[in-house]
């Protein structure tokens, strides 16, 4: 389907990140925002204050994240597609309705502009510390998708991105963006509506009486109907059956539960998306995301001009993460680096998925700024060293 | 004939998931019938009618009515029903929690919501206590009433609730006991034909935890003792409802005042804004009864 041209600045513009997921949001039919103020991300609802008014939809600043993270699903349940923004801070307190989100199938988009944590931290310099938070923050065993933009164009785009996933596979979808992505200024291209690719909601086309709300399709997904439609929805964050009604036995947990994690890891190939550069022949390959990506890059062309054999692979999905891939060049390449701005989150994942058949090396950073990319350097150089 | 057929208020109630998780003497069963009655004497049109609820024993009613039913997380029935209902201003969205849900963990989302003039009618079934986690001490317990996280008697100062939701700017507040099933089945269809954030306190006995510690006997006890210590004051003074051990309980309506929803408010101050080309954000029916 196209995008609605009335939410859709078609154009050439020099936005930050923040402004570009906006754009990006209102052009995938977001019609409804709920947010609660917190740098780096505050320009990300600010601008969609501003914009939603105008065009039909609904924003509200709600009295906390704890509402915003809940007051989103509300409207999807009223049939609209609905986000909300925040930072390390509010993305803790989101943390119980992100597993009320994937328990109750609720398509919905939670943006993190990540800044340097634990805590308070650091509100206005980037970090990458919320990685593991996103795929693991709630209680329970769920799946998300996740998605790391490196460039405003990419804020842009990658939001369109993430509304498609959730509708797609009705998950929330966590847009895990950075501080220096939201902040920095670029060119994004915003192509006409037509030429947006827009996933609308799977509206069942059964009647009231037949459709059961949580029994799923072919693909492991069920169709959706909304409140005020006449099918007497019930839905739950408790154990349930396929008409949503509780059922509190070990049976029903594993049903559903073993659905709602099989239908992201069984289907991990077909929503996995990495940008590889090199790859084939290399005997490095730096694995990087977000703003790193573009830091290791400088790194990357460093150790080439040396004349190491170095690849790159951008995790445009974090979660899931791309196993298979990763595992099939742990067997072609000698060593993976993994700078992040964090003291290890998804080197560990690398780590675990190459088991041992080439070596992982870290590139720590604990937030604040991006790494110096003569760190990087000298990690691919050892890299390559032990490696030969 | 068995009793479940002669149920009048069946058609509301999602038979399949009969009989309820509630104890013999519990209130909320007795709220939910007078509830059900509610709706069908205002005729509220069903379909657009969605019942949302947070977690605890009064959290379960949104999953026996025979509505579009939400059970969310504990505390945050309101904000999820913030949703729905600015997303979809047809909706006819009342949100059925406890005390401890609404007041405790979810008393700041209660607070804005009235402040905001959400449209939303708000049942709240107070029983003292944290039942569905077996017997805590809540935000309403009476001083010198123990319980299991209050062995030696609780000593804080309880919320008036009617108080609380008068004074952030509810349209409707009203309080009555599951004695007075008449009254609050009044009471509730007066609220559906309000727009606007509206407050309905049911005082409700729970026999298993509350009136056992408290050595105040079974649910038929905390009837007659609702019919004793009652005191009937229609628009009383909302800050003389506060609620002691075993002391008089002032029922009545309290509230009934206009002023603009949110979405009555936020169109109006866009339209002074944007003029003539703004497009006012669809404010819903005015009320959610059809005839009454
Ligand atoms: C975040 C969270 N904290 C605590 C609980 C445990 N819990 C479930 S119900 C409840 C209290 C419910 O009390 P109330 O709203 O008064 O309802 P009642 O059971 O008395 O009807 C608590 C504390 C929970 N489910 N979620
Ligand atoms: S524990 Fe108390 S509130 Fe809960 S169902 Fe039993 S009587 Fe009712």
């Amino acid at each position: 389907m196209a995008a609605d041209p009335s939410g859709v600045l078609t154009g050439q513009h020099y936005l930050d990140g923040n402004h570009a997921a906006c754009e990006g949001a209102l052009a995938a039919g977001c019609r409804f925002a709920s947010g609660y103020p917190i740098t780096p991300s505050t320009e990300v609802v600010e601008r969609i204050a501003a914009r939603l008014p105008r065009m039909g939809g609904m924003f509200i600043q709600m009295e906390d994240e704890i509402a915003a993270s809940i007051t989103l699903q509300g409207a999807v349940w009223a049939g609209k597609k609905a986000l909300t923004v925040t930072s390390g801070p509010g993305f803790s307190l989101m943390m119980e309705h992100i597993g009320l989100a994937a328990m109750t199938e609720c398509p919905c988009v939670y943006i993190d502009v990540q800044r340097g944590g634990p805590s308070t931290g650091l509100p206005t310099l980037p970090g990458q510390a919320d990685m593991m938070q996103a795929r693991w923050g709630s209680h329970g065993d769920y799946e998300i998708i996740a998605l790391c933009p490196e460039s405003p164009q990419e804020c842009f785009s990658l939001t369109v991105e993430a509304f498609n996933l959730a509708e797609q596979w009705r998950v929330p979808v966590m847009l895990m963006m950075d501080e220096c992505v939201g902040h920095m200024t670029e060119r994004v291209v915003i192509p006409p509506a037509d030429q947006i690719h827009v996933v609308d909601r799977r509206w069942t086309k059964k009647p009231p009486g037949e459709f059961k709300a949580f029994e799923p399709g072919p693909d492991m997904v069920p169709d959706m109907a909304k409140a005020g439609d006449g099918h007497h929805l019930f839905v739950t964050g408790l154990t349930h059956d396929e008409r949503g009604y509780p059922v509190m036995n070990q049976k029903a947990q594993e049903k559903l539960v073993r659905r709602i994690v099989d239908k992201i890891r069984l289907n991990a190939d077909k929503i996995s998306r990495v940008e590889e550069d090199q790859i084939d022949g290399a005997e490095v390959v730096v694995i990087s995301y977000g703003i790193t990506s573009r830091v290791a890059m400088r790194a990357v062309q460093m150790a080439r001009a040396k004349g190491i054999k170095v690849g790159t692979m951008r995790l445009i999905v974090a979660w899931p993460f791309p196993e298979n891939r990763v595992r099939e060049l742990a067997s072609k390449v000698k060593a993976f680096v993994v700078p992040e701005l964090n003291y290890g989150q998804m080197s560990l994942e690398v780590e675990r998925v190459a088991a041992g058949k080439a070596p992982t090396v870290l590139v720590p950073h604990g937030g604040g700024e991006v790494h110096d990319p003569e760190v990087i350097l000298e990690a691919i150089v050892q890299a390559a060293r032990g490696a030969r | 004939m068995s009793q479940v057929d002669t149920n009048p208020v069946k058609e509301y109630l999602r038979m399949d998931r009969m009989p309820s998780i509630w104890c013999p003497g519990c209130g909320i069963g007795t709220s939910v019938n007078c509830f059900a009655r509610a709706l069908t004497q205002a005729k509220v049109d069903l379909k657009k009618t969605t019942v949302v609820s947070g977690i605890g024993c009064s959290g379960r009613v949104s999953g026996y009515l025979e509505l579009d039913s939400f059970h969310t997380t504990h505390g945050r029935a309101i904000p999820f029903a913030t949703g729905l209902k600015l997303a979809n201003p047809e909706l006819n969205v009342v949100v059925y929690s406890g005390e401890g849900d609404l007041a405790a963990i979810g008393g700041n989302h209660l607070i804005h919501a009235a402040r905001r003039n959400i449209d939303l009618l708000v049942i709240c079934v107070n029983n003292f206590t944290y039942g569905m986690t077996g017997g805590q001490v809540s935000p309403t317990s009476p001083g010198g009433a123990t319980y299991s996280t209050a062995p030696y008697g609780q000593f804080e100062t309880p919320f008036n609730l009617p108080h609380l939701a008068d004074s952030c700017g509810a349209v409707y507040v009203a309080r009555w006991t599951t004695f007075h099933v008449r009254q609050l089945t009044k009471s509730i269809r007066e609220a559906f034909g309000k727009k606007g954030f509206r407050f309905i306190e049911v005082i409700s006995p729970c026999p298993t935890l509350y009136q056992r510690r408290n050595k105040l006997g079974d649910g038929l006890d905390a009837m007659k003792f609702y019919k004793e210590a009652s005191v009937l004051k229609n628009g009383a003074d909302t800050r003389e409802l506060d609620i002691g051990f075993q002391s008089p309980i002032i029922v009545g309506s309290f509230v009934n005042r206009d002023r603009p929803s949110f979405i009555e408010a936020m169109n109006k101050r866009f339209t002074s804004v944007f003029g003539e080309s703004y497009k006012p954000y669809p404010e819903g029916p005015s009320k959610a009864v059809q005839g009454c």
